[in-house]
């Protein structure tokens, strides 16, 4: 069972530092170990998903995607990275320049933290609450609160205009995703994220919740796409509406936390679901099948970890890639109507059911 | 107030007709999804041409509007009367018609075509000397690539030296 337990690693590295400083140093020495690899982290990953993006949705259309810039145009987003650095930062005329340079950096620091408290591998988190699901769930709704800012400082009436749409969305999408984690916080009777990993090394939630499960599994797909502003409910941004929503006086570097962020709210959303619902680091494991299960083991953590969440993201991609995008009162519609009050009789049946011990 | 589509309907129909409209919903989203899914599995089907490298095989359609040309006989003979009214209908005056004074063995004088100037530089490309030459002397060409590093290279003479009238065309 653990094969892969990184918490010799960390407690190794942990002593190592405890014999060379004063442990308030090591505490220091830590957090920027731990900032720095979280941000080489972020950086990587962000520029995975945009790369992967532009493909699957060439692969989508039938086209080859990014295919000049190094072998299968590997190296392109490195290089628009590049770019980006390098343009100028553009000010509008009379926009608030403080809320102005701040908004990209609240949108980015919401996702930063949120990857801070999801547990990689056993023994591989940086942030283990007791409370880790709710702080999740709260960090990632100050995207919001960016969005806001950058829409009102911009001084244009797109921006404006996306961000209220995205401000209606995001709240209004904040209680599903709420509300279908609360479904699997039932099942496992806690909040804190390597205890709901732990519950589910003899089956993921998804297979042992029954049909709740599952339909929790739909609605936070579908709520979080829409939270991250994606997909079919990119009202924020609605390019052929608003040029870019929010984002639109943006330029440089300021444009790419925008756009990186975005990419981090799709993984962070991923990552969850991953974690909530398909057992995070755990390997797939059938109850009787002792050779399978040990071949299972085999795998390292951090294959199935990313394996899954690449599999939800690309879930997410073709969402974005195959249906067009939806009105404002069609969007509301599908929350106020649709989902939360199937998310709530959900919560009742789940109730029911681990209260009459039906669940595996 | 507003009437409601649902309003003569009783509890239990709009039970049915919200989980009917829902199950509709899923249906049709899950198709599209099937269709997109589909096409990403299926890498080898490229719609999109790889232009640079398949330059060698790459044939333009027929009618793609490349470059007007002026198609000449094996004698070297074209089927401009030099009428002018391709220059007329140019609407951004890429075509100049230069005509001279001939004179036929009969002891006419008509008018034949000295230079079909073209600026290839200036056309959109929209057809209209095309359609409109009465003689079909015009024709539109495959060529597409016309990068010159000068743009005097873009005007351009469509009459080949020495070229003269088609018999079978009255000149006027």
């Amino acid at each position: 069972m653990n094969l892969y337990d990184f918490s010799s690693l960390t407690q190794s590295i942990h002593q190592g530092l405890s014999a060379m400083m004063a442990p308030a140093w090591v505490t220091v020495t830590e957090m920027v170990l731990v900032g720095v690899v979280f941000l080489l982290f972020y950086a990587l990953v962000g520029l995975a998903l945009v790369y992967i993006e532009r493909k699957v949705c060439a692969f989508i259309q039938n086209r080859l995607g990014p295919n000049r810039v190094g072998p299968y145009g590997l190296v392109q987003t490195v290089a628009d990275l590049i770019k980006l650095l390098f343009k100028e930062l553009l000010m509008v005329h009379k926009a608030d320049k403080f809320l102005f340079n701040l908004a990209p950096f609240i949108v980015i620091i919401a996702s930063f933290l949120a990857i801070g408290a999801l547990p990689f591998a056993k023994g591989l988190q940086a942030l283990d609450l007791n409370v880790g699901l709710f702080y999740i769930i709260s960090v990632t709704s100050l995207t919001v609160l960016g969005i806001l800012l950058a829409g009102w400082s911009s001084n244009s009436k797109y921006s404006l205009l996306g961000a209220m749409r995205s401000g209606a969305q995001v709240i209004s999408y904040e209680l599903s995703v709420g509300m279908s984690l609360l479904t699997i916080i039932i099942f496992s009777g806690s909040m804190q994220l390597s205890v709901i990993v732990d519950s589910q090394a003899d089956g993921w939630w998804l297979f042992k919740g029954h049909v709740p499960a599952f339909i929790a599994f739909v609605i936070f797909l579908v709520a979080s796409t829409a939270e991250t502003n994606r997909g079919p409910f990119d009202m924020a941004e609605a390019e052929s509406e608003l040029t870019a929503g929010f984002h639109t006086e943006y330029s440089g570097i300021k444009f790419a936390f925008f756009f990186l962020a975005e990419y981090m709210n799709m993984f962070l959303a991923a990552a969850l679901a991953a974690t909530v619902f398909l057992g995070g680091w755990q390997p797939l494991h059938f109850g009787g099948l002792e050779a399978f299960n040990r071949v299972m083991d085999f795998i390292p953590p951090l294959v199935w970890f990313f394996g899954k969440t690449f599999a939800l993201i690309y879930i997410i991609m073709l969402f974005k890639w195959t249906f067009p995008r939806l009105r404002i009162d069609q969007l509301l519609t599908l929350e106020w109507k649709y989902l939360l009050p199937i998310n709530l009789v959900n919560i009742l049946v789940v109730s029911w059911v681990v209260l009459k011990g039906w669940h595996f | 107030m507003i009437n409601h589509p649902n309003k003569e309907l009783g509890g239990w129909q709009l039970f049915r007709k919200y989980f009917s409209e829902l199950w509709f919903g899923i249906r049709t989203l899950l198709k599209g999804l099937r269709i997109t899914s589909g096409y990403f599995f299926s890498p080898k089907e490229i719609i999109t041409e790889q232009y640079p490298e398949n330059r060698a095989t790459l044939k333009m359609f027929d009618r793609f509007k490349g470059e007007v040309i002026m198609s000449h006989t094996a004698e070297n003979r074209h089927r401009c009367t030099g009428c002018g009214i391709c220059e007329m209908n140019c609407p951004n005056g890429s075509i100049q018609v230069i005509t001279r004074k001939e004179t036929t063995p009969e002891g006419k004088s008509v008018r034949g075509l000295d230079k079909h100037i073209y600026h290839l530089g200036m056309c959109t490309f929209c057809g209209l000397c095309v359609k409109s030459c009465p003689s079909d002397a015009l024709a539109f060409g495959q060529k597409f690539e016309h990068a010159v590093f000068n743009r005097h290279h873009l005007t351009k003479v469509l009459n080949q030296p020495g070229s003269l009238l088609q018999k079978e065309i009255k000149a006027s």
